[in-house]
């Protein structure tokens, strides 16, 4: 066995280490600590994606002395390793971007708190990613929702005190139902490793046992995964708790949390239960209806708001419901979509979060639509990465957006009956993503306003905060890649899906 | 006067005590457990009227339900939306259970080959007597591991709530001066009591290898222990051993030590390398290799995070 099969037990590992050790150390080191591990981790995380893109095969890691049905173990492949690298780059230039804003609004003694949030959190995103055993999974969605909580809630005032209380609920009911999920379907197949589930699976459909169990159990699964990553009935939660938590928090939780659940949703489509399977059922079509309505009904919010940031929030609202969408197509084109979205948005929803803050940062602190009337000029770069983000969002050629709306159209067009609600429902979105990111865009490139004509506002410039300049200048930069140079990511995805399960 | 004793002798005998205890003159706690009252900040004459007028403000936009028809037509959908939801779930779980296999079924697909090694080499393999102590800390570890780190995260969030700074402390209302102080009943039950709940809690972690018990389970009675010394004898006392920075570093050491020892076994395991730990003779108190270290370090975990909690919710100083 080659050495480069150890490094995701030894990046989860490292990372659930560094989170008791942040515990010890000052606030300085914590963070410190927290930079280094994200690199080394994403480091590592690139090494085994070469890797497995060379052999262009899923390895199998056991995790003890004993073999799969008995002990558990992780298994990674081209795809895997792909998100673990690209989930610590997004971390890192999300913790990096936010720095400023974070020691302005957590309290000091606070400070090395959030950093262990964030060393459990990563280490949790990598679990969801690499394992390999249904209630492995489950244990470290615990984890994921209990820091997702508190980093919403470390910057305290009443607002995300209240929103970490709607996220705990709905995030626990979420996990209630995924756990009870994992309950039906372990008593009618008696394992909890992922292949081992699917073979029984297929032996269940074969022989029409148990018919009526399964089907309550994948609902409950996708239900519960649905709930956590916010699909349209369910997102009640979210524009509070990514619109008053500190930035970095926000843009981490919009990009990252929401992902892993959406990851392992893929895993238990692809490898627990089995697509064949999966894309048969009825459970896609309600998926569908329920990503369609949230591409609607989330800009239509998002149009209505006037506070930038809960405006980014219920956006991200719509853009969930784009890859349910995906998954409800029920192709593997669909999948595939649906992942270059998660990693498209990814990329596009934190740099809008942490330019946003850079944008009310020079309008004295106001989040109004309405008063960010120049901000552009007082900080260029935020104001130029703003506009990327949102031309992306909006899905202009050139940036990554437009090539999810063209890889969802292309699948679409395969389809037929679900052709031409996607199609329309992909315009009217487009439409009206265009309203309202154009409105803000065009607002902090206008004249100041006579009435706030008076006040004094502070210029940035981009060499006064290096560190968030480099972020900005990185996301900028990734998300022009993606949109320019899609066909390896997208080729990366197509290979790693075939050998996913 | 015929009184053979003195009134002040008289005062000090039994049968007078017990006469006044009868009447109730005295209280019996008196100068026993010691009630500070609470001393009230008076706010200015002005502040007071704001908070008024923000009150009535906010109970008029909130609850102003003869005017408001959204919240009232919010409302009554609310009733009936979430009466047919549970309904719709309670039938889909009803009838999603009604169908899966009866329970304790010789034939079940949960009787399988995972179960029947577990069962049959479990000992052999693990060391350990307690199957269900072999299956968590050496089979299925991992999940484990990520359990203890769970408790380790609640911790930190529930501090990251009810951490107060020093300054911010005394600006609000300080509710541990109303707590009783020295309570003679429960200083002499704790004084008996709680060197034996937690010797036996040290117990129940020390042979969860061979019996029932385990970190979890040891580690909750020690953290019962110290919350009952905590209550006898105030945080004066246990903060002379245990304080924000000892559960810190009792943690850290604990799940350090835990981690460091599950890579070595995940890291030899793997690679199929032999492990140099020797399982010992089942039935020992050192045997089964490492699940007797997990266990304990389970167990700090656990009394840890039981006894943070408490503290926390009783503000302590974390």
């Amino acid at each position: 066995m080659d050495f480069v099969q150890n490094f995701p037990f030894f990046s989860i590992i490292l990372s659930l280490f560094s989170g008791p050790f942040s515990a010890i150390l000052e606030k300085k080191w914590a963070k410190r600590v927290n930079y280094f591990i994200l690199f080394v981790i994403g480091a590592m995380s690139a090494m085994v994606f070469a890797y497995t893109l060379e052999t262009r095969q899923a390895y199998v890691y056991i995790m003890g002395h004993f073999p799969a049905p008995w002990g558990n173990e992780i298994r990674f492949g081209i795809l895997e390793a792909f998100m673990a690298t690209f989930f610590c780059v997004i971390m890192l230039l999300c913790m990096v971007g936010g720095e400023r804003e974070r020691a302005l609004e957590v309290e000091d003694t606070k400070q090395n708190l959030y950093y262990i949030m964030v060393n459990l959190l990563l280490c949790s995103l990598l679990a969801l990613i690499y394992t390999n055993d249904l209630f492995t999974a489950y244990v470290f969605v615990e984890i994921n929702t209990i820091s997702a909580c508190g980093l919403i809630m470390i910057r305290q005032n009443g607002r995300t005190i209240e929103a970490a209380t709607r996220y705990m609920i709905m995030s626990l009911l979420g996990s209630g139902l995924l756990l009870l999920g994992i309950c039906f379907l372990y008593s009618i197949t008696g394992h909890l490793l992922m292949s081992n589930i699917q073979v029984a699976v297929h032996g269940l459909m074969a022989s029409g046992l148990y018919q009526r169990p399964l089907m309550v159990a994948i609902c409950l699964m996708a239900v519960g995964l649905a709930i956590k990553s916010a699909l349209f009935p369910f997102h009640t939660w979210l524009p509070d708790a990514y619109g008053y938590s500190t930035v970095s928090s926000a843009a981490i939780l919009s990009s990252l949390v929401s992902k892993g659940y959406i990851f392992l949703l893929v895993k238990i489509f692809y490898r627990v239960i089995g697509s064949d399977i999966i894309f048969n059922s009825k459970v896609i079509h309600i998926l569908f209806i329920f990503g369609i309505a949230g591409m609607i009904m989330g800009s239509i919010d998002a149009i209505r708001e006037n506070d930038i940031r809960r405006m980014i929030a219920y956006s991200s609202v719509a853009q969930i419901g784009y890859i349910y969408m995906g998954f409800g197509l029920g192709t593997t084109e669909g999948v595939i979509a649906s992942i270059y979205h998660v990693l498209s948005h990814a990329a596009t929803k934190s740099l809008l979060f942490i330019t946003a803050a850079g944008l009310t940062d020079c309008t004295n602190g106001k989040r109004n639509i309405h008063e960010i009337n120049g901000a552009g000029y007082r900080n260029k770069l935020a104001g130029v990465a703003f506009t990327v983000g949102a031309l992306s969002m909006v899905g202009v050629p050139m940036f990554s957006g437009f090539i999810s709306k063209l890889l969802f159209s292309k699948a679409a067009v395969g389809h037929t009956i679900k052709m031409l609600p996607t199609l329309i429902a992909l315009a009217i979105s487009t439409i009206l993503n265009a309203l309202y990111f154009m409105k803000t865009v065009i607002r902090i490139y206008s004249p100041i306003k006579d009435e706030n004509a008076g006040e004094e506002y502070t210029c940035v410039k981009f060499y006064e905060q290096p560190l968030k300049s480099v972020a900005y200048i990185l996301f900028i930069v990734l998300n022009v890649v993606m949109g320019l140079n899609s066909e390896p990511i997208i080729d990366c995805i197509r290979r790693g899906l075939e050998i996913f399960s | 006067m015929s009184r053979k004793l003195s009134q002040k002798e008289y005062e000090k005998t039994f049968s007078y005590r017990f006469s006044v205890w009868l009447k109730g003159d005295k209280d019996p706690y008196m100068d026993r457990v010691e009630m500070k009252p609470q001393i009230l900040k008076e706010e200015p004459e002005e502040v007071k009227k704001q908070h008024h007028i923000d009150e009535l403000k906010e109970k008029h936009r909130a609850y102003d339900l003869e005017h408001n028809l959204e919240i009232k037509r919010f409302g009554k959908l609310y009733v009936v939306f979430s009466v047919v939801f549970c309904l719709f779930l309670v039938g889909v779980l009803l009838l999603g259970v009604s169908d899966l296999p009866s329970f304790g079924e010789k034939d079940n697909p949960v009787n399988n080959e995972v179960a029947e090694r577990y069962i049959e080499n479990g000992m052999e393999e693990t060391g350990a007597v307690n199957i269900v102590t072999g299956m968590i800390l050496d089979y299925r570890a991992f999940d484990t591991l990520g359990e203890s780190h769970v408790l380790f995260i609640a911790t930190c969030t529930v501090l990251i709530l009810l951490r107060k700074d020093k300054k911010k402390r005394e600006d609000e209302e300080d509710d541990r001066l109303h707590e009783p102080k020295n309570d003679v009943i429960l200083q002499t039950a704790a004084r008996f009591l709680v060197p034996l709940i937690i010797i036996f809690g040290v117990y129940i972690i020390l042979c969860g290898h061979l019996g029932p018990g385990g970190g979890f389970s040891g580690g909750a009675v020690i953290g019962a222990g110290l919350i009952m010394y905590l209550n006898a004898f105030g945080f004066e006392k246990t903060e002379k051993f245990f304080r924000a920075s000892t559960y810190k570093w009792m943690s850290f050491g604990a799940l350090a030590c835990y981690s460091l020892a599950k890579t070595y076994s995940f890291y030899t395991g793997a690679n199929h390398i032999k492990s140099v730990i020797p399982l010992g003779i089942p039935g020992n108190i050192l045997s089964s290799g490492l699940i007797l270290l997990l266990n304990i370090c389970v167990g700090i975990v656990v009394s840890g995070t039981m006894y943070a909690f408490y503290c926390m919710f009783r503000k302590g100083d974390f």
